[in-house]
């Protein structure tokens, strides 16, 4: 952080998020007149690259777009292209998915709640830190992140870009033992999630409430993680394949940078916010109990009590993966035959930190000819920036190093992916 | 991250985390390592790592860990600083030690592709290959995979601290399928695999999932990519299948750029 003149805000690497960005506010007088989220990480160009790659190979491709959240890249891609070639999953590997799902959710939202969000809440500059005072949260939070990865371990062979994800299925499928085995571990983690709720009401919240549209999936029973139509609460209502014709990037004068926005509106809210808000009523029992218990009351539209909702939707994560593991049997095969066929296909599903779309043409090679792929920290940026502009202007009788401070926990609210961003973002390297 | 910051005992090894062009996932690696991170954090100083704090203290690192590739004449800039700065500087993933997956770049018009991704390419500042950190300054260790495994980097760590050779083997994947009594998936099931030229360090993991290998921890020691090309022949694989799987996520590194050239040409 520095300061200049004593007026500015800026922040050249924002610490604690994935990827690298940096924050730039410039105040004049008690107005804030300029507000960057600048993104400085390199273009890597999958877009360009998927073309003329097999369908097939496009799961394992577009995980490496992001080493926190694989799976929501593997589950797009994989439900674009069966939309794609017309294929049905097996009931069976539809519960897996979710399963698989709700491992990367544990594992993502821990790691933002405890290790990415929670130091700013209690003053620390890192977790090690934290953990100096506050061990036991910590051990527990670390333990809890375990047992999301084993999840994802156990059906995708590792944590970090697993492998076993394919269009159609899987390439190999667990069996009802291999499930069980995680119960006695799940059952802990439920506990521990509602435990992260009731701790995280502890936390001091800035008071901050925006007038936010949300968007998130939708789906008729149950919370969404690779299906339902898209809705917002302001009327939006669509299918994926609807997305491109309602949502569109703009180029901003400010920060020469591509911002997604809702056509003919503005910016709007991804994200465990934007899901809780869209669905508390598919939520199981248990995770509604516990956010009426730590004093959530709809619509949530304060961003920093984002960190309690991630921590219900931990509870909803763990709720699930026990029912899937209750219900499951395994399917007949593994996965369905993905035959070389012509075809456009376009998915959305829920990332830990919001709606990931992607559309891919293939040709009757099984080539893919076009890919369109929008992660959700792209379609945040804008709202981010928006949120900023707000919020600094509450700060401006704030000593600067807490004023900063405070804006980089504002975005941190977000739990933003700039290595996801800024591979469809608009870059502009600024070397001053 | 430093802990005990007053402690007056011999100061601890100073590590630095670097990111270039990459996902993030290997150095999420150090955080995945639940039950270690603490343990380590206790043994070093985490002198800088923004993914993982706000304390962003000034070199020099006794030890670099580098993620990433080279894409922009900014970073070419940045790891000659970072290089100087660092004791031993040790690259980690297939972005560091091959240039990625981002590397297809290399084969194609980079131009073409900012503007396939972006609508106003002159603002897209990218150079036309995506290169190895070896490329442009000395490498005391190269540690492979997309992603790296996490044991091997505390290993290595723990090794480079100690001065003495880290335990990571650089023979291929069918030496740990053999050693967890796999069935061969290329030989009883004529699925293309290749485990015979990638280096170990995954645990077989492809194979024991019921498909082929697929490179990600990139070649091994002097592999021998033209009896694998012959034998995926054999199994109906065609020119461009193989020149694909050859160029992936370590497509630049030498034996399997030349692998996928060879096919790609032939």
């Amino acid at each position: 952080m520095t300061v200049t003149g004593g007026r500015t805000i800026k922040v050249d690497t924002l610490a604690r998020v994935e990827g690298e960005g940096a924050l730039y506010i410039r105040m004049a007088g008690d107005r804030v007149a300029d507000v960057k989220l600048k993104i400085y990480e390199p273009p890597r160009l999958f877009e360009a690259f998927l073309r003329g790659r097999h369908f097939s190979e496009a799961p394992d491709i577009t995980a490496r777009i992001c080493g926190i959240c694989p799976i929501a890249y593997q589950m797009s891609a994989v439900h674009a292209i069966e939309r794609a070639l017309g294929i049905s999953i097996d009931p069976a590997v539809r519960l897996l998915r979710r399963l698989f799902y709700c491992g990367e959710w544990i594992e993502s939202h821990t790691l933002h709640i405890f290790m990415l969000h929670a130091p700013d809440y209690l003053g620390y500059p890192d977790v090690i830190q934290m953990a100096v005072d506050h061990r036991e949260v910590v051990d527990k939070a670390l333990r809890l992140k375990k047992i999301g990865n084993r999840i994802v371990h156990l059906l995708g062979g590792r944590e970090i870009h697993p492998i076993s994800a394919a269009v159609g299925g899987f390439h190999k499928t667990p069996t009802r033992n291999q499930l069980r085995d995680l119960v006695e571990d799940l059952e802990w983690a439920l506990e521990a999630s509602l435990e992260a709720v009731r701790w995280t009401t502890t936390l001091p919240f800035p008071e901050f409430e925006q007038d936010y549209e949300f968007v998130a999936l939708r789906h008729p029973d149950e919370y969404p993680f690779n299906e339902g139509r898209l809705v917002s609460n302001h009327g939006i209502d669509i299918e994926a394949a609807e997305y491109e014709d309602r949502f569109t990037e703009l180029h901003v004068k400010h920060s020469n940078a591509l911002h997604s926005v809702i056509r003919g509106r503005g910016s709007y809210h991804v994200g465990p916010l934007a899901r809780f808000n869209l669905n508390f009523d598919k939520l199981p029992e248990v995770a509604r109990k516990a956010a009426t218990d730590a004093g959530l009351k709809l619509p949530v539209r304060n961003p920093f009590r984002s960190i309690t909702v991630r921590a219900v939707e931990l509870v909803f994560a763990c709720a699930e993966a026990l029912r899937v593991i209750r219900e499951y049997q395994p399917p007949a095969l593994p996965r369905v035959e993905a035959p070389n066929r012509t075809g456009v296909g376009h998915a959305i599903t829920e990332a830990p930190r919001g709606i990931l779309y992607h559309r891919y043409a293939i040709d009757d090679n099984g080539l893919i000819t076009a890919a369109k792929i929008i992660p959700p920290t792209s379609q945040n940026q804008r709202r981010i920036e928006d949120d900023l502009r707000e919020y600094a202007a509450q700060l401006v009788a704030w000593p600067l190093e807490e004023a900063t401070l405070k804006c980089e926990q504002a975005v941190r609210c977000y739990d933003p992916c700039i290595s996801c961003a800024t591979h469809f973002l608009k870059v502009v390297i600024d070397r001053d | 991250m430093s802990s005990n910051s007053n402690d007056k005992a011999k100061p601890k090894p100073r590590i630095g985390v670097f990111k270039f062009a990459s996902c993030d996932g290997c150095q999420l690696s150090l955080l995945d390592a639940e039950d270690e991170l603490l343990a380590v954090a206790g043994a070093v100083d985490i002198a800088y790592f923004p993914e993982a704090t706000r304390t962003m203290l000034k070199g020099p690192y006794d030890i670099g860990l580098v993620e990433g590739s080279i894409t922009t004449h900014h970073d070419a800039e940045r790891i000659q600083q970072v290089r100087r700065q660092c004791r031993k500087l040790i690259t980690i993933g297939a972005c560091a030690t091959a240039g990625g997956i981002q590397a297809l770049r290399n084969w194609k018009d980079v131009d073409e592709f900012v503007r396939a991704v972006y609508a106003s390419p002159q603002f897209i500042s990218t150079l036309k290959l995506s290169t190895p950190i070896a490329e442009h300054v000395p490498v005391d260790f190269e540690l492979r995979g997309c992603p790296i495994n996490k044991y091997q980097l505390i290993e290595l760590i723990t090794a480079t601290l100690a001065g003495r050779k880290p335990n990571v083997p650089t023979y291929s994947v069918c030496m740990e399928c053999k050693r967890k009594a796999n069935v061969c998936i290329a030989v009883a099931r004529g699925i293309a695999c290749l485990g015979p030229v990638t280096q170990a360090g995954c645990g077989a993991l492809c194979p024991s999932y019921d498909r082929g290998c697929y490179g990600c921890y990139g070649p091994m020691e002097t592999p021998n990519t033209p009896s694998l090309t012959s034998q995926l022949h054999i199994l109906g694989q065609t020119d461009d299948q193989i020149s694909r799987a050859f160029r992936s996520f370590n497509a630049w590194a030498w034996p399997f750029r030349k692998a996928s050239e060879e096919s790609e040409h032939s």
